[in-house]
């Protein structure tokens, strides 16, 4: 073998596994070996990871066959497990360790992977650059002196500084697609309901959705396959029928696989303020999915501004209401000395929750108060009906969506410091998919200022990953763009 | 409408947080920047539009699924307290609150 181990993705992996050329217990050890620079983890369970890799090769040598038998990653640390404890980065979960696994995290052990513990993220998953972690910042193993985005960020440095494979993440508004493109890997947000949400820390429940974070479109397959699927503990799960994504993109050949696919250029998707390099990048991968057949047709998505603002009130809506069961009563830390049950509360939540998650909760208490409820909760949820009806116009008249993820490349760590609503502009282009709970992807194509990488964003109409998937592997069999690393990952 | 800081003591109330007057003073700010920021949806006509409470809804009906009225989990009541802060015969403790 020539490659380092650690270089190595899901399905090349597994196909030296399946072949009896590597062991899970090598292939862990090289991960482990590597130092994590970049604050990616939040716990790194050496010992347990070596325990289920040595037990993953003793299965496949007694010849079980599970689909993800021996394979390396670990969870961001808003699901709940039981192995290792669970902060969703937030100091007033220091120490809690969930009795249960989520569903997503349970589905991938029974399909075989070896956990190597818990990635760092925004707390609660509120954030785009991953500031906002009570446990440190994390680094973009590109040029750490930038953000990793977020609030997926450990699992999107961990994967892109190959101390992992491959990751799970959340995406809100944005938290899987943002990180990928900025740290030059691949990612996927599937339709609203189709990965149970039980076991996964809320933020906002209409809008949170589980998928996997990797080097490729056919990695991310291999892991969303094991993911999805109906779950009777979530009230919101799909019931639909998982289809064979793995084996739809195997089928794919010859030289114009995208032939007959029409992917929409929403003109609100390519503004005056969108940066040059973003641009440059974005129209290149553009131009390859034309070579392989694909036609660009032009689509409107005439509330895509709105979406700013409608986000922002939903999503701190449903924030403040999932966020009142942190009391200090029955789980997490609680404030010492309280004088009495009010002062339990608000010692306990003030000195657990970080300012971002405050505030979010503030404007959340206030949408949904009496006489503020109709002009700006209930009308944002009117709007949210518009964006999605603009979606459904839009895919009448083609098979995808296409544009930037976000409007520049991965900026400084602090730069966004003093103005928390400059942060939440930047969400402009993944927030109308998330809105309307559509499967969306980031899928890296090429570099932009600083060497930094830029993500391409495609979104599907509701049940559509695997179109989405297709295209995306369909672009990287014809690229290399996916197979770009950090200079600062090729030292040790 | 500009928000005040009595406005922002009364909402942290009601969501149980004790922000000091320093505190109070900058969330004053920012929440009012980024109400700024909301004006342009307000004044969007949404007369007749139903709102979408879940995505899904904008394409298909969506019912609330009901589960059959039997007993699923057994009893993890330890397990599940196992991380309280305060407990004492399998009940959760408090601050005093009748005298």
């Amino acid at each position: 073998m020539t490659r380092a181990l650690h270089e190595l993705g899901v399905a090349e992996g597994l196909s030296l596994l399946e072949a009896g050329q590597l062991s899970s217990r090598d292939w862990v050890d090289a991960l482990l070996a590597r130092p994590d620079r970049y604050g990616a983890f939040l716990l790194r369970d050496a010992d347990g990871a070596r325990a289920a890799a040595a037990a993953a090769d003793a299965r496949r040598a007694a010849g079980e066959h599970a689909p993800l038998l021996g394979v390396p990653l670990a969870h961001k640390d808003i699901f709940v497990t039981a192995a290792h404890p669970t902060t969703a980065g937030s100091r007033i979960l220091e120490g809690y360790r969930s009795p249960f696994d989520a569903t997503v995290v349970a589905r991938l052990t029974q399909a075989g992977v070896v956990s190597l513990g818990k990635l760092n993220c925004d707390e609660f998953a509120m954030g785009s650059a991953n500031e906002n972690s009570a446990y440190g910042k994390v680094h973009n193993p590109w040029d750490p002196s930038r953000v990793p985005g977020g609030s997926s960020g450990g699992s999107a440095a961990a994967v892109a500084a190959r101390l992992l494979p491959a990751a799970t993440g959340t995406d809100t508004g944005g938290s899987i697609r943002q990180p990928a493109s900025f740290t030059g890997i691949t990612g996927i947000k599937p339709t609203y309901g189709r990965c149970s949400r039980y076991g996964m820390i809320a933020f906002a429940s209409s809008l949170d959705q589980a998928g996997p974070m990797a080097r490729s479109a056919e990695d991310c397959a291999h892991l969303l396959s094991a993911m999805a699927g109906f779950d009777e503990r979530d009230a919101t799960s799909l019931q639909q029928p998982v289809p064979d994504w793995l084996g739809d993109m195997r089928a794919q050949h010859g030289s114009q696989p995208l032939k007959g696919l029409r992917i929409g250029l929403p003109d609100e998707f390519f503004p005056a303020q969108l940066d040059a390099d973003v641009n440059a990048a974005v129209r290149a991968g553009l131009a390859q999915l034309e070579k392989l057949g694909a036609e660009l047709v032009e689509v409107q998505l005439p509330r895509t501004e709105l979406a700013i603002p409608v986000y922002y009130l939903i999503a701190p809506a449903e924030a403040s209401s999932n966020l009142s069961r942190f009391d200090g009563v029955r789980y997490g830390r609680r404030c010492e000395n309280p004088k009495d049950l009010l002062d339990l509360y608000q010692r306990t939540r003030t000195e657990g929750f970080g300012p971002e998650v405050q505030r979010r909760i503030l404007i959340g208490a206030y949408v949904l108060s009496h006489g503020y409820y109709d002009a700006y909760y209930l009308q944002a949820q009117k709007l949210r009906r518009m964006i999605a009806d603009d979606f459904q116009a839009a895919f009448k008249g083609c098979d995808l969506i296409a544009g930037p993820v976000a409007p520049s490349v991965a900026w400084k760590l602090g730069a966004q410091d003093d103005d928390p609503v400059k942060a939440y502009l930047a969400d402009i282009f993944t927030l109308p998919g998330s809105l309307a709970g559509l499967p969306g992807m980031s899928v890296p194509v090429g570099r932009g200022a600083g060497g930094m990488p830029v993500g391409l964003q495609l979104i599907g109409n509701y049940f559509m990953e695997g179109r989405l998937l297709h295209t995306a592997h369909a672009l990287q069999q014809a690229t290399d763009w996916h197979r770009a690393s950090p200079a600062a990952a090729q030292g040790v | 409408m500009a928000l005040n800081l009595d406005d922002v003591a009364r909402l942290a109330k009601l969501a149980r947080l004790a922000p000091s007057p320093e505190q109070q003073a900058t969330l004053l700010t920012q929440l009012n920047g980024f109400f700024e920021h909301v004006e342009a949806m307000r004044a969007v006509d949404t007369r007749g539009v139903q709102p979408l409470y879940t995505p899904l809804s904008a394409v298909q009906e969506v019912s609330l699924r009901l589960r059959e009225d039997a007993v699923t989990e057994s009893d993890q009541r330890a397990a599940n307290q196992a991380c309280a802060p305060a407990v004492e015969d399998g009940l959760f403790l408090v601050p005093k609150v009748i005298e």
